[in-house]
């Protein structure tokens, strides 16, 4: 597909869904967009990750396929590297562990390049991927506990925590919280990559580009909501507070810029299952991190063997001794006078 | 299904965590602050109308700090008035109560102000 055709559309389809969004801001729709929606979004959320996880569960490993970066558990003088071929369940916690919080696989990544001197191939490590990665996901990991003030009250200390480290630097007033503009340049930076990698930017479809517009758009309509345009902040918080108890009362005059982030995010939610963001629990189904490089002590059985029916030599040459034997082929057992009689 | 104990337990543990907000608060009173001032001085004017201050009171408070802290300037003209820029004697002159005016939506959406650090809250408004 056409880039420009993928770019366009992902940016049509976020353009249509704020302007959906900026309808929450009328007041006879603002019990749709600020109760039913969400509530909505929050079910086909938890709906779709459970189908999901399920149908992952479902799929049967044929072959023990885990992928490894050190030594297997062999002969007691050779050194066995437990975390990067485990032969244990705590081994592979361990590994899936950093593969989770640190993105190791991510890190390995290398790139191909000719030398300076002459047409020579290197194999250099790239972690630019990395960075822009895991600045990503920790970035909207913090947002999202932060945004837990909107759902605590007394507000949980460790969002107190989270909020001291994240405007450390006590800049301005609201407080700058580094978090939200490092989820935005890594996400920017995600998107440039795509766009000026032109291998990548081949493979590039609209449902690449379509999240990425759609988590930066809540990114910076948030940013917006904090430092800019200002939205009122406790009945933000009283809005939240009542999907809670399930008090269907919306809160008068809180701003366009939250309908439209609120509407972006509860998109967000209900497509995550369902679109290449279901990796989250994706990682935890795949073969080649969950198992343990155990096969030199179990077998593995494919779970969808079934008997197979069998003709041992010995059964072969029972059937067609006297045949051999006629034609001279070699023959375990010789051909004895009985059946010779016969 | 495959692994069926560890599956069943990750999805219910998936499903507590996120929907904490929902059970956490059961059968929790959601009021919502009323930022109280004092009662004495009904009917006078902030230095901004409401909506304005409401919004952007603290960046109206961070121009003051540098304004009298770096440039002596300590005089305000604001849409209702000439004051005098001080959080102490002009602000707190009205809203006097710290914790019933300014903890209360503060506290509500966990807010911690820097202004404490130097200013002191005045005894005789402490217990209101």
């Amino acid at each position: 597909m056409n880039f420009w055709v993928s770019l366009i559309s992902a940016g049509v389809v976020v353009t249509v869904l704020i302007a959906i969004g900026a309808l929450g801001a009328v007041p006879a729709l603002q019990v749709i967009f600020g109760v039913a929606v969400p509530i909505l979004a929050v079910l086909i959320f938890l709906a779709g990750i459970i189908w999901r996880v399920v149908q992952y569960a479902r799929r049967p490993v044929p072959f023990a396929i885990p992928t490894t970066c050190g030594q297997q558990k062999t002969l007691p003088w050779i050194k066995h590297n437990p975390v990067e071929s485990p032969n244990s369940t705590a081994g592979v916690v361990a590994r899936m562990a950093l593969e989770i919080l640190t993105f190791r696989s991510l890190f390995r990544n290398t790139a191909m390049s000719l030398g300076e001197d002459g047409p020579k191939i290197t194999y250099g490590s790239t972690q630019w991927l990395w960075l822009g990665a895991i600045v990503f996901h920790y970035a909207f990991l913090t947002v999202v506990i932060r945004h837990m003030r909107f759902f605590t009250e007394p507000v949980w200390g460790l969002v107190h925590l989270i909020e001291t480290f994240d405007g450390f630097l006590e800049v301005g007033l609201p407080g700058l919280m580094l978090s939200g503009f490092a989820l935005l340049a890594a996400g920017g930076y995600l998107l440039l990559r795509r766009l000026a990698i032109p291998q990548l930017r081949y493979i590039s479809l609209p449902n690449d580009y379509f999240p990425l517009f759609l988590i930066l758009s809540i990114a910076a309509s948030g940013i917006l909501m904090r430092y800019f345009v200002k939205v009122d902040i406790v009945a933000v918080k009283e809005l939240a507070m009542n999907i809670a108890n399930f008090k269907f009362a919306v809160p008068e005059g809180i701003g366009v810029l939250f309908w439209i982030h609120l509407f972006l995010v509860c998109v967000l939610l209900a497509y995550f299952p369902f679109s290449k963001l279901i990796h989250s629990g994706g990682v935890f189904f795949s073969p080649t991190r969950n198992m343990a490089t155990n096969t030199r002590e179990y077998r593995h059985i494919n779970p969808w063997n079934y008997p197979v029916k069998i003709h041992t030599y010995e059964a072969y040459e029972d059937e067609f001794r006297e045949k051999m034997v006629e034609a001279g082929l070699p023959v375990d057992k010789p051909l004895d006078e009985e059946a010779t009689a016969q | 299904m495959y692994d069926k104990g560890k599956v069943i337990t990750g999805i219910v543990l998936f499903v507590i965590v996120f929907t904490f907000p929902f059970w956490i608060n059961v059968g929790k009173a959601n009021i919502a602050p009323e930022p109280k001032i004092n009662p004495e001085v009904a009917g006078k004017v902030c230095v901004e109308d409401k909506a304005f201050m409401k919004a952007n009171h603290m960046q109206l408070l961070d121009e003051w700090r540098d304004s009298v802290v770096r440039d002596g300037n300590r005089t305000y003209m604001g849409g209702t008035g000439r004051y005098e820029m001080s959080l102490t004697n002009s602000c707190m002159g009205c809203h006097n109560n710290k914790a019933q005016f300014c903890d209360s939506c503060h506290n509500y959406v966990s807010l911690t102000p820097n202004c404490w650090n130097c200013h002191i809250e005045s005894k005789e408004n402490t217990n209101g």
